[in-house]
């Protein structure tokens, strides 16, 4: 036997392992994911059948998720959800592309001190402010409102936080270049740094879109009509007096979940980044 | 890990500004300038954290109804808080949550990051997949488990098929618990496996390689090179895994409604019931304050044991 023909062999039981140890984490991820089958399978069988224990329904009632969108008005909380989670992404990217810039760039008095107290925030759980908030809203006439499901959680320093972690991996002389050719401080920062940071901001908007989309507790708090609902809270109204419809509860969840599957499919890379760079907010 | 690093280059960030009269002035100029950048940030911060935080601790000293006037209890909130089964078994159940919870992930978390580590196809894909769950709403995540574990649900049927007896997983309380914690873990640890495969791949080959030289088994090297190695990870990954499970509702709420009893209770459930369900907003942010006094304890003691197991030079 030649060396070459070892090598060869060698070369072979390697590839063999590397496809059966692939072949094993595919079972695994599969098994893993089994739940999202299941609110598939689920939401396509009809009503009597949810409990049959079979996979499939003697029917495929693709109908059920026409009846989850019409038995509660599911088309406007999907439509709340956007609305809110986009113009909470927004506000919450600017606040802290704005306060970023002054954290890494600038130089005043009590900066690090200030930053600090913002970073021990982040140890905060939200869950401590709900009373308070709720107190605060309603107060000012914002129970039940849009602006009350937006505004107070695109403040927190995680997004000052994540920002300034990228601003400082960039170097100055860019923008002290730019200055001295007479740019203003917003137009170094719009122009200058900003396009540097495509990805990170697109890693912030995307965290706070994800977090505003999925908040559960506060909408639960401050929203009480349908009108103004978002998804999870949505998901929760299927639960009636006439008992539970699983499998239109299912078919909502799975509505609920493709707009995540979108995120994660389009942008994994971004995603994982922005969690290896320190972290996730809302959850 | 870059939480520390962050920190410590804005410490080191201040005095190495240049110490000319120039500067000095500049000095002056940035701070006007700074002032706006930081107001909406601020404001909000002040408005939306600071203010809450604080009137969270005044509010607790009231009996606070939803509607009607506030009256000053003093302390009242808190002696009875101390009296309160309730309280008592929420607070157990959040810190048996907390730490089962956190460490079944964290070692799922690791498991997996090692085994996407070794040759295999498309890591990246199945670290995708393991990921998923934590970006789907938690309230979607937690109702398809809720159905899966109901008495007539997938689990005991397919436990049927192989001859085992089901379970009522979440109506039986020695269970409910356990399942809350399953669902968690499974919603949860794909984040974890991303965080500690970061630190994976920043351990240079040449050291594993070395250690493989030295005739070292593949235990070996975990124990005395990879660990070591990704102990920031770890410390990062243990400290917000934690101070997240301190948090847990959505999966108490949607699929055990705290109970049977209050077998599933948690302390962020008691501080919604009672703030908004039974009307006593003062005594809910009792809770509230109790729940950030431990979580603060937790992670100070963390923060202290890293000394002992975190290594920071490479």
């Amino acid at each position: 036997m030649t060396s070459e023909t070892i090598r060869i062999r060698a070369r072979r039981r390697r590839t063999t392992l590397t496809w059966l140890n692939t072949a094993a984490i595919a079972v695994v991820a599969l098994l893993f994911t089994f739940p999202f089958l299941w609110m598939f399978l689920t939401a396509l069988k009809p009503a009597d059948e949810v409990f049959s224990g079979s996979a499939l329904g003697s029917q495929l009632r693709w109908q059920n998720f026409a009846d989850a969108w019409t038995l509660v008005p599911f088309g406007r909380f999907i439509a709340n959800g956007f609305f809110v989670a986009i113009a909470g992404a927004a506000l919450s990217v600017v606040v802290a592309v704005l306060s970023a810039y002054a954290f890494s760039r600038l130089r005043f008095r009590y900066r690090d001190r200030l930053f600090l107290l913002y970073v021990a925030t982040l140890v905060l759980p939200q869950e401590v402010l709900v009373v308070p908030l709720f107190i605060m809203m309603n107060e000012a006439g914002y129970v039940d409102t849009y602006a009350a499901l937006i505004v107070p959680f695109a403040f927190t320093a995680f997004g000052t936080f994540l920002m300034r972690q990228f601003f400082l991996t960039i170097p100055v002389e860019y923008e002290e270049a730019a200055r001295i050719d007479g740019a203003s401080r917003v137009r170094t920062l719009w122009s200058v740094l900003l396009p540097q940071l495509r990805a990170p901001l697109s890693v912030l908007g995307v965290f706070s879109f994800i977090g505003y989309w999925n908040s559960y507790l506060w909408p639960l708090i401050v929203i009480n009509t349908q009108d103004k609902a978002t998804v999870p809270l949505g998901l929760t109204m299927f639960t009636g007096e006439h008992g539970t419809q699983w499998n239109l509860v299912m078919a909502a969840s799975t509505i609920a979940v493709v707009p995540s599957l979108f995120i994660v499919v389009l942008l994994q890379r971004q995603l994982m980044k922005g969690v290896s760079m320190g972290g996730f907010g809302g959850r | 890990m870059e939480v520390m690093t962050g920190t410590r280059t804005a410490a080191a960030g201040a005095p190495s500004a240049p110490a000319t009269p120039r500067s000095g002035r500049r000095r002056r100029a940035d701070g006007r300038v700074a002032a706006l950048f930081l107001a909406p940030g601020l404001i909000g911060f002040v408005l939306f954290i600071v203010v809450p935080l604080g009137g969270s601790a005044v509010i607790s000293l009231y009996e606070w109804p939803l509607f009607g006037s506030p009256a000053f209890v003093g302390l009242d909130n808190y002696a009875k808080l101390f009296g309160d089964p309730a309280f008592f078994t929420a607070l157990t159940n959040t810190l048996i949550f907390a730490f089962v919870y956190t460490a079944l992930n964290l070692v799922l978390a690791l498991a997996i990051a090692l085994w996407l580590g070794t040759r295999l196809k498309g890591a990246g894909i199945w670290r995708v997949v393991f990921f998923l769950p934590v970006i789907t709403p938690m309230v979607a995540n937690a109702l398809v488990w809720r159905l899966m574990l109901s008495d007539d649900g997938a689990l005991n049927s397919a436990l049927g098929t192989v001859g085992i007896e089901g379970q009522s997983w979440l109506s039986d309380s020695r269970f409910a618990l356990a399942a809350v914690i399953a669902m968690s873990v499974w919603q949860s640890f794909g984040y974890n496996v991303v965080v500690i495969t970061a630190g994976l791949t920043s351990i240079p080959k040449e050291i594993l390689e070395a250690s493989r030289i030295d005739g070292t088994n593949p235990w070996q090297r975990l124990r005395h090179t990879i660990l070591p190695m990704i102990s920031p990870s770890l410390f990062f990954a243990s400290t917000m895994t934690m101070i997240g499970a301190f948090q847990v509702f959505v999966q108490a709420q949607v699929l055990t409604q705290g109970g049977p009893g209050e077998s599933t209770n948690t302390l962020v459930l008691y501080l919604y019931r009672n703030g908004f369900s039974f009307d006593r907003l003062g005594y809910a942010s009792a809770i509230a304050w109790m729940l950030f006094v431990v979580v603060m304890l937790v992670t100070a003691v963390q923060f202290a044991g890293q000394r002992r197991w975190v290594n920071y030079d490479k």
